[in-house]
């Protein structure tokens, strides 16, 4: 049976998509941020125990055959586990078969337009989000992605017809800083935005703001320059998330939070380019 | 009471009123009316009334008093005033927008109820947009007018109604709430996702997560139980027919019906339908009161004119406490359960909703004929004095389930309250940015059975209390002793000491 491991479903969202959404996090990721929100979704689990000392209220064990498991029940949420993690993961995670994350997604009805899948990094486990999108599109719900960009949209047909959009992460223009930040290069990215964009799917692209430590005002340019003419194919949110160090590792938890008059300049900059829907949070 | 000593009680609250520096010249004026009405009686007290009330508060009369003189909500047909004037008045027709306005501004002078204000000022925009010409005009004149409804009609139980369709006022009208962010009027969108357009219900969402108003009428259920274009919102959450509206409101305190049975089945089988039918025979003997000796009926402007037709008039049969009740009744029977948590307790809400129901449906009263000579239920909010008690049917504060479930409970028991029943939901103010989320919240909450959905957000001064609204910082002058234009400020103030509105769970959109 289809599996895959879920770091954590999210009832209702307002921030993954149009409307209210059922957001779906996926554990593992190809990348590995510095700046990440959420890091304890980059990798699966290792087993390797750190964790199930430091729980204070042994909700943590290791069964015979060494696996660490979790029990919701007793888990107050303190998020000991993930901090302590030195495999930036979760002990958390579970491995759901699409007809659980359905039944998770039909609790939400009739008060959500659709289904958001994001992570980690959603594409990994694409088999299994195909399945759950042809199940969920008979529901009345629209299914989106989250991603960062780095499996070719252009040669996976099946994967985008059962998408209704794509969300983008758009880390950085510069290949080089990209490589640096999240150590893979930018240029598979930019390939995806620009074929999403022509085929109407890019729904949002959204990137996160750093003073002086990402060229901000570049890739808001780069991108912008290389999208524009492709408005006309359906309408791309730019999303520009101002930096915060909540959830963000060491050292990179000291950088700065950009200004609010800094977010509105790159706004300016995204609106001047046509971008008519450009929200800043 | 020995006459004497009736007296002097009088005298005393006399006094009590005009020595009272919270209260305002005309708050005084009212008071002073009311102490007239309770210690006069202009009807035989029904058999049972007096200890249901008095002694064991397992009902109440509202503090109408015994010689009502007006009906309680009045939703006067302000199309006819639009259309042909008011003879009374001496007002024409009017013929643009300013002269529109000018004619409402009048004419709700003239509007009395309960509360002695308008409860019911006119589907807004309706009445404004046909005047509608140069917008920048307009703004401001509309503008001017909101500021002129909140700063003379002292009482945030006066409600106006926006939709369901899309206009430039309504659009306006929202504009000037947001910058006047007032506590009145009270704002009510008729909500029909086939009718209304999607940004203009955000632009709603968006309003009310900055002023508390609208809230939201889930309209094909009202038109469904009143008829399309024969419906208004007054008051708090108040259903009611165009052109008429409710002669009286009386309550059930459901939580002191269970108090004081000993179990369900002596609860069933006797508390409970002995308090239903006192409180019938007390709305009928109001109405009768109010129908043939006082002069309302016969005199006043508004009925002789053919503004409101007295057929168009009910009763509404208001109870709260139902989660108190639930909650006392399964622990008296040993049954582990909650309100609005285990289906056990949610089952044994819908036991006693039928019941009501059942038994309300069977008393007839020959003044409510447009409304099949049956009273109509309604989810009352409760009353500033009151404590331990949960407004209508609506989950206990601090105790709310998850915000689907909350939901879905709604629509379970709000259909049967014709007359009004609705929750109400704060979101944190991060909702603002994705109104469409919360449409679709609401969207979700009427098809799942809601009538009536309010929301405000976490950084609003304007909030609602139960139905009405009321600014944080009056609130906080009328604590400091101080008074304040409006009645309502007193209410709040009294109710978040009591029922700890300010408790209530903040919902987050992640």
């Amino acid at each position: 049976m289809l599996r895959a491991p879920v770091n954590k479903i999210i009832p209702q969202s307002s921030v993954d998509g149009p409307g209210n959404r059922t957001a779906i996090f996926f554990q593992g990721c190809n990348f590995s941020c510095h700046y990440c929100h959420n890091p304890e979704t980059i990798h699966l689990c290792q087993n390797c125990g750190t964790c199930v000392a430091d729980c204070p209220v042994g909700a943590l064990r290791r069964d015979e055959a060494g696996t660490v498991c979790w029990d919701p029940a007793r888990c107050v949420g303190c998020d000991t586990c993930i901090k302590v993690c030195p495999h930036l993961s979760s002990p958390k995670v579970r491995l759901l078969a699409v007809e659980e994350v359905l039944a998770e997604v039909e609790k939400g009805m009739p008060f959500i337009r659709g289904i958001t899948v994001s992570g980690g990094e959603c594409t990994l486990y694409r088999d299994f989000v195909v399945s759950l999108f042809e199940r969920v599109h008979p529901l009345g719900l629209t299914a989106l992605l989250d991603s960062n960009g780095s499996r070719d949209f252009s040669a996976d047909a099946e994967l985008l017809d059962t998408c209704d959009g794509v969300m983008l992460d758009i880390k950085c223009f510069d290949s080089a800083i990209h490589q640096k930040l999240t150590g893979q290069p930018s240029e598979r990215v930019r390939e995806n935005a620009v074929f999403l964009a022509k085929k109407g799917k890019l729904t949002e692209i959204r990137t996160v703001v750093i003073p002086d430590y990402l060229p901000n005002e570049e890739t808001v340019r780069g991108y912008c320059e290389l999208l524009a003419p492709y408005l006309s194919a359906g309408p791309i949110r730019y999303k520009l998330i101002r930096f915060r160090p909540f959830g963000v590792r060491e050292p990179y938890n000291r950088l700065e939070t950009p200004s609010e008059e800094y977010m509105e300049q790159l706004a300016e900059i995204a609106r001047g380019y046509g971008f008519a829907d450009v929200i800043s949070v | 009471m020995e006459e004497n000593a009736k007296y002097r009680q009088f005298q005393e609250a006399v006094l009590r009123v005009v020595s009272d520096p919270h209260l305002t010249h005309e708050q005084a004026m009212m008071q002073l009316s009311r102490l007239a009405e309770s210690y006069t009686e202009g009807f035989p007290m029904p058999e049972g009334f007096l200890e249901l009330q008095d002694e064991l508060n397992e009902m109440s009369a509202m503090g109408e008093g015994f010689v009502p003189y007006v009906p309680r909500y009045i939703l006067p047909d302000y199309d006819k005033l639009m259309r042909e004037g008011c003879q009374f008045l001496r007002l024409d027709p009017p013929t643009n927008l300013r002269e529109a306005i000018n004619t409402l501004e009048i004419f709700y002078h003239h509007v009395p109820s309960t509360t002695h204000f308008p409860v019911f000022i006119g589907k807004l925009d309706r009445l404004l947009d046909p005047f509608i010409e140069d917008e920048a005009e307009a703004k401001v004149l509309i503008k001017d007018f909101m500021r002129f409804i909140d700063r003379t009609i002292s009482d945030s139980f006066c409600h106006g109604d926006l939709g369901p369709e899309a206009t430039t006022a309504g659009r306006l009208i929202l504009e000037a709430e947001r910058e006047l962010q007032d506590s009145t009027p009270n704002i009510t969108l008729l909500y029909d996702p086939d009718k209304t357009p999607d940004d203009f219900a955000c632009l709603c969402v968006q309003a009310a997560l900055d002023c508390a108003k609208p809230s939201f009428a889930n309209h094909r259920m009202f038109s469904a139980d009143l008829g399309e274009n024969e419906y208004g919102i007054a008051s708090c959450y108040n259903g009611l027919l165009l052109g008429g509206g409710s002669y009286t409101l009386a309550r059930l305190l459901l939580n002191n019906i269970a108090f004081h049975s000993e179990g369900k089945e002596d609860f069933f089988q006797n508390r409970l339908p002995r308090a239903i039918d006192v409180q019938c025979a007390i709305m009928d003997a109001k109405i009768d009161f109010l129908v043939n000796k006082s002069a309302f009926f016969r005199s006043n402007f508004l009925v002789t004119e053919g503004f409101v037709h007295p057929d168009r008039f009910t009763g509404m049969f208001g109870m709260v406490g139902m989660c108190e009740c639930v909650n006392d009744l399964l622990k008296k029977e040993g049954v582990a359960g909650r309100y609005g948590h285990d289906e056990v307790a949610n089952a044994l809400g819908d036991e006693i909703m039928a019941f009501i129901d059942q038994r309300v449906k069977a008393h007839h009263n020959p003044y409510c004929p447009q409304t099949g000579g049956r009273f109509l239920l309604h989810a009352q909010v409760g009353v500033d004095s009151d404590s331990q008690c949960s407004p209508g049917v609506r989950i206990a504060i601090g105790d709310e389930p998850e915000l689907y479930d909350h939901l879905r409970h709604c629509g379970r028991y709000e259909k049967y309250f014709v007359s009004g029943a609705g929750d109400i939901f704060p979101f944190e103010s991060t909702a603002a940015r994705n109104p469409e989320s919360v449409l679709d919240v609401i969207k979700g909450g009427f098809a799942a059975g809601m009538r009536y959905f309010s929301t405000y957000s976490s950084d609003s001064d304007v909030i609602r209390i139960t139905g009405y609204l009321v600014k944080r910082s009056d609130m906080e002058k009328y604590d400091s002793g101080k008074a304040v234009q409006h009645d309502t400020v007193a209410l709040g103030a009294n109710s978040m000491r009591l029922r700890h509105f300010d408790d209530r769970k903040l919902r987050s959109l992640c």
